[in-house]
């Protein structure tokens, strides 16, 4: 997708969102859920190991989310969360991820 | 088929450079007002900050606090323990005020008037606002344990429930304690703050006097019939490491102290410690209480789980330890973290006059240390049921450790770092 195209669907995506949340929001409202251990919007506090997941390619955050769900990603804890958000959540929330910049520039 | 929305919104994700964008268009969150948030720890620090970053500065927030800085009561035990100091659990306001543009002022509220939408302050003057958001915390029930009443009486028998000089006084305890003294600790009935805290300090109060008192002993003194949280994790983790040294008592409610002679005083028993760390049990922070707002029990917030709504009282959004938790919820500061997004986002809908997102989701992550450097978690993930009109465990979801470890050591202060950012950076 072009700059251009990706305009023109943000700003249909604007016009589109008069009642109620919009995707556009329970996607940010969703990915809030993950930023108390990889913080605010996917960046996380520097001196901390705990791992990044702004500007990550959409692709990249839900092959590793599935493998979390499916068990051939290895985790301590990732494991238990994944399973309490359906698919199309972790989708809204891997594109939220994705369109965010990494090291939190706002 | 995929409502339009969506499929623009996931379409919108795959392009670079449409990053910085999305903000400026997201949901048309355009309504101002005036929010004033009153308690600054885990819940209103969160719904502070986010409050004025999804709105991109258009919505005015007041947070008014009583302390001038946030001490958090996650990692306090380990200032207990010994291992980190009162300045690494303690975090300046002032990025909430020079990043993200939130009046920060230090006092105390005395009176809400919900009809008027308007805090009288105790050092005077009144505030207006458009939607008031109480994060309050909790307050001790001091009439269930009547020795107690009294900053005296506090004194000598600290709870260190809250963060603070009360920290450091049973800190200061444990250091004067003899070697061969009894350091016991008392668990109030649940519901109460941060379940798995009370057994964590009980551990982390053995690990150093293991090094440093080793003929000690630690009693924890329960008075629920069993171990709250992650219970398999920490009876095998005081059996392995604390043998002999540290003894858990189910069923033992503090019902009295007696104050000059460190005695606890059980139903049918009494217990003399040398030092002695009584909990009380709680209910919602004293201000909820003055407000009018209904309380279950005479205890809890009732709150609406799309908007933190306090049931009865429009306008007034409660989060956190002081509200009626949902089936299998802790009361900790994750959780209220969470509760302060969720609000967050409704009292931007309802200020442009739209109805709150139908299907919120909340998670909870607990890590709790059971020697200076290993730590186990449990977490769970809720998610809004039309049915019950509640947040419900999600069945499937969630769990505890597979095993104490240092690796989830190292991740738990990760994990208080990051919150403490979230909430304040
Ligand atoms: C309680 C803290 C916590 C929360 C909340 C959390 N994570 Fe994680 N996350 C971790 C940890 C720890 C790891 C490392 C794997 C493990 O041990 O489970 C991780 C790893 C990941 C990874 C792999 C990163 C890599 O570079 O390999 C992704 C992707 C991820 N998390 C996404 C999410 C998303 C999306 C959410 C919200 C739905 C979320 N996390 C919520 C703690 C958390």
């Amino acid at each position: 997708m072009t700059y251009r195209t990706a305009l023109a669907a943000l700003a249909l995506l604007a016009a589109a969102t008069g009642a109620g949340a919009s995707d556009s929001e329970r996607a940010r409202n969703l990915a809030a859920t993950c930023a108390n251990c990889h913080g605010t919007n996917g960046s996380p506090a520097a001196g901390t190991a705990m791992d990044p997941l702004a500007g990550r390619d959409r692709s990249w955050t839900l092959n590793k989310l599935n493998g979390f769900k499916d068990g051939t990603q290895q985790a301590t804890i990732m494991h238990q969360i994944v399973k309490g958000y359906s698919d199309e959540q972790l989708e809204l929330i891997a594109t939220y991820f994705a369109m965010q910049t990494a090291g939190g520039a706002r | 088929m995929m409502p339009l929305d969506r499929r623009r919104f996931l379409l919108a994700g795959t392009a670079a450079g449409a990053t910085a964008l999305l903000p400026a268009c997201a949901g048309g969150t355009r309504a101002g007002g005036h929010v004033v948030v009153v308690g600054g720890g885990y819940g209103g620090a969160t719904a502070a900050k986010y409050l004025r970053m999804w709105s991109q500065g258009r919505v005015q927030v007041t947070l008014v606090e009583r302390n001038p800085t946030f001490v958090s009561c996650p990692i306090s035990n380990l200032v207990i323990g010994g291992t980190k100091r009162m300045e690494d659990i303690t975090v300046s306001y002032d990025g909430l005020r020079s990043k993200w543009g939130v009046r920060v002022i230090q006092d105390e509220v005395v009176a809400v008037d919900a009809a008027k939408r308007a805090i009288s302050l105790k050092s005077g003057g009144t505030l207006a606002y458009d939607r008031l958001v109480l994060s309050p915390g909790i307050d001790f029930l001091w009439e269930q344990i009547p020795g107690l009443a009294g900053p005296e009486a506090q004194a000598a028998i600290p709870h260190a429930w809250k963060a603070g000089p009360q920290t450091v006084a049973l800190r200061r305890q444990l250091e004067a304690m003899p070697d061969g003294g009894v350091f016991a600790i008392s668990v109030p009935k649940a519901p109460y703050r941060c379940p798995p805290g009370p057994y964590e300090r009980a551990s982390v109060v053995a690990t150093w006097c293991k090094r440093n008192k080793p003929k000690s002993k630690v009693l924890i003194l329960d008075a629920n019939d069993d171990v709250v949280s992650k219970k398999g994790l920490f009876v095998k983790a005081w059996e392995d490491l604390y043998k002999g040294m540290l003894e858990y008592r189910p069923g033992s409610e503090v019902k009295d102290v007696h104050v000059a002679s460190r005695t606890a005083v059980l139903e049918f028993d009494k217990v003399k410690a040398d030092v002695l760390n009584v909990i009380p049990p709680q209910r919602a922070g004293d201000i909820a209480a003055r407000s009018g707002l209904k309380l279950v029990n005479n205890r809890w917030v009732e709150i609406d789980w799309l908007s933190m709504e306090a049931a009865g009282t429009p306008g007034v959004h409660v989060l956190g330890d002081a509200i009626l938790p949902a089936p299998t919820m802790p009361k900790s500061g994750h959780m209220a973290n969470q509760h302060a997004k969720l609000a967050a986002a409704a009292i931007l809908e309802l200020l442009a006059g739209r109805a709150p997102s139908p299907d919120p989701l909340v998670m909870n992550t607990c890590y709790s240390f059971v020697d200076d450097k290993s730590a186990i978690h449990v977490s769970s993930v809720h998610r809004y049921d039309p049915a019950t009109k509640v947040v419900q465990p999600v069945k499937g979801a969630g769990g505890v450790s597979a095993a104490r470890s240092e690796q989830e050591g190292r991740i738990a202060l990760d994990w208080a770092t990051n919150i403490w950012a979230d909430m304040l950076a």
